[in-house]
């Protein structure tokens, strides 16, 4: 039994479906991300989660039990706020104690939990002050510890790094991991930033328009999408339609109008539909001045595209290109600057031939 | 965030200089003759305390000025009471069926004439067989500064981040002590401004206080109003005076309250 069942939750505002039967189970001691464009219903699912919406229909077990019902300040179970919602008019000593007091502890036991608290977010010096005497940074690690007080048995993230810049949000990815693993507590997070997701979370759960649309490891959510819509929500992709016309040895060829003829390797479970797309992601597209030539035969069946380079964009780490085909298809490459003094780069006009192998190549029935 | 100082031209200076003194040289000029010794209103006669002495010796005018101070002191805290809950039903409660009429009824007395709403408390009291006097003009005065207090504290309520209230409950408070812990603290300085605002309201008020009064339960104002159809006497400038002290005594801490109220609410909001 995990820890978390959702089962067939479903809520509407009016005539607006914001989550749709949906369902998913959360393990103990799990860091999960739920992931999704604004208005996908991740926000509603994380409230109903914590009490502030109660659903239309379905069932959210905690520990075997259903809370769907149960009103907030009932619900073992703290939440994050996105904006923080910290007490302007309580210190950050007082804000941290707040739920601890309404749960009834003794003076002396709040005194050193919250003390324990503090220490743990690195407040220690700044429990006399009140959150507008904070900066950013420093009020997210309050909003963080009050939440954690109570030991919630799950603790809910509603964007919890939106308002940090970006170095911070780094560092506090990395602090928040660390926390996670050290109090051994089930975290579910809500973000619209699938960096932050993949960072963070063991698994995560991608939501769109109100349905859980695929739960995987990152890895898989990025290397495996399983429709085109998230292979393109997460991470850059090209993508060609077309259609399949041989298939042997679990080689499929797809000839598609804008990439001629592809070959692609058959993953589990195997492709059903004729009309399909092939994927590429770009930094698995190299780009050289010749094309390479085939080595060992059919185990590694190359894709070659020639074009011309249209865009250069240097970003730092990478290198995107985009190599405009005979056909008029665009196709974009990345490529780490692995080297400071980079004298094979392309420039804009060049010719080149982008190639890719069959088993980089994802095919996706839509 | 930095105050910018700008000069202001010749024009501003002189606009400004025309609006306050078109606004407030009345009130100079009374301020001025209240300290006048003369007996007649529009001779002087050099500076004096002598009507000030005189008002503390008249009894009846006295005793006016108490009704008028413990009539709006009550009506005050009345209006308050009910003009809060009024703010925190529409502000957060569910939307109800009615909403919109609620709210709207409840903003009536804001544009109605005076003389209307003090009529029909009058017809209302008379019906009821209500002995006329103190509590008439403070249950009439309630029901005209009520709709204020609501304004301003439902004002105050609509910038107050509303996950501050979801985060109390989330932390083990119920929907009750939510309110009492972090919303109310929150809202004082809009409460407090309120009771101000209905407090100068009550003090103002001759119209609907003259409808719903009786016989010797005159609160200042309508003694004033009665007095000077006499004729001016000097006395009334400084009675008039000592109310205009004590309303902007009033006014300045209300402005400072509401002031400080939403200062805090931006600390807030922001982040």
């Amino acid at each position: 039994m995990p820890l978390l069942r959702i089962e067939g939750v479903a809520k509407s505002f009016g005539n607006f479906r914001a989550v749709d039967k949906l369902s998913l189970d959360i393990r103990a001691g799990e860091f999960f991300a739920l992931l999704g464009p604004s208005g996908c219903g991740k926000t509603t699912l994380l409230r109903m989660l914590a009490g502030f919406e109660t659903p239309d229909e379905g069932r959210i077990l905690l520990g075997g039990s259903d809370i769907a019902q149960v009103l907030p300040h009932e619900r073992p179970v703290n939440m994050m706020f996105q904006n923080y919602a910290l007490f302007p008019h309580l210190s950050v000593r007082d804000n941290i104690a707040f739920g601890l007091k309404r749960a009834g502890m003794a003076r002396r036991d709040i005194a050193g939990r919250v003390a324990e608290m503090v220490a743990l977010v690195k407040l220690e010096g700044m429990e006399k002050r009140k959150p507008d005497q904070l900066s950013g940074g420093q009020r997210q690690r309050v909003a963080l510890a009050r939440s954690l007080a109570r030991r919630p048995q799950v603790l809910l993230l509603d964007e919890p790094l939106a308002a940090l810049d970006k170095k911070l949000r780094e560092s506090t990815q990395g602090e928040l991991m660390e926390l996670q693993r050290r109090l051994g507590m089930t975290f579910i997070i809500v973000t619209h930033d699938q960096e932050e997701a993949m960072t963070m979370a063991g698994r995560i759960g991608v939501m769109d328009a109100g349905r859980l649309v695929q739960v995987a490891t990152p890895r898989n959510l990025y290397e495996a999408p399983a429709s085109r819509w998230i292979a393109e929500f997460v991470g850059d992709i090209n993508l060609f339609n077309g259609e399949v016309t041989s298939r042997e040895n679990g080689r499929l060829t797809v000839a598609t109008p804008d990439a001629g003829r592809l070959a692609v390797s058959e993953l589990w479970p195997p492709v059903t539909r004729q009309v399909v797309a092939v994927a590429i992601r770009p930094e698995k597209v190299k780009l050289s001045r010749r094309a390479p030539a085939t080595d060992g035969g059919a185990s590694q069946a190359i894709n070659r595209l020639e074009g011309v380079v249209t865009d250069v964009n240097y970003l730092g780490g990478v290198t995107s290109y985009r190599v405009k085909l005979e056909t008029g298809a665009v196709v974009r490459a990345s490529m780490a600057n692995t080297a400071r003094l980079d004298v094979d780069a392309y420039l804009a006009g060049q010719r080149v031939v982008a190639w890719f192998t069959a088993d980089d190549c994802l095919v996706l029935e839509q | 965030m930095a105050r910018t100082v700008t000069r202001l031209t010749r024009f501003n200076m002189t606009s400004l200089a025309l609006g306050l003194a078109f606004l407030y040289l009345p009130i100079v000029i009374l301020v001025i003759y209240s300290f006048n010794a003369s007996r007649l209103v529009t001779v002087w006669g050099g500076w004096s305390l002598r009507w000030y002495r005189e008002f503390f010796n008249d009894r009846a005018m006295l005793d006016a000025a108490w009704m008028s101070l413990s009539v709006a002191a009550a009506s005050a805290t009345l209006a308050t009471l009910l003009g809060t809950l009024a703010a925190v039903g529409l502000a957060r409660g569910e939307r109800f069926r009615g909403r919109a009429l609620f709210s709207g009824m409840l903003y009536s007395p804001l544009v109605m004439p005076e003389v209307i709403s003090g009529l029909s408390l009058l017809l209302l009291f008379v019906a009821l067989n209500a002995e006329r006097g103190f509590w008439t003009v403070t249950i009439a005065h309630t029901t005209l500064t009520m709709c204020f207090v609501t304004v301003v504290v439902q004002s105050r309520l609509s910038t107050l981040d509303r996950s501050l209230e979801e985060a109390a409950m989330d932390l083990g408070c119920d929907p009750v002590r939510a309110f009492l812990l972090v919303t109310l603290p929150l809202i004082v300085p809009a409460i407090v401004a309120g009771w101000m605002l209905a407090f100068t309201l009550s003090l103002d008020d001759v119209v609907i206080a003259s409808f719903t009064t009786g016989p010797g339960s005159a609160t200042l104002p309508i003694r004033i109003y009665s007095e000077v159809r006499l004729g001016v006497k000097p006395e009334i400038n400084a009675i008039c005076t000592l109310v205009i002290a004590l309303i902007a005594v009033i006014i300045v801490i209300a402005s400072f309250a509401s002031k400080l109220s939403s200062a805090r609410g931006e600390s807030g909001a922001a982040l």
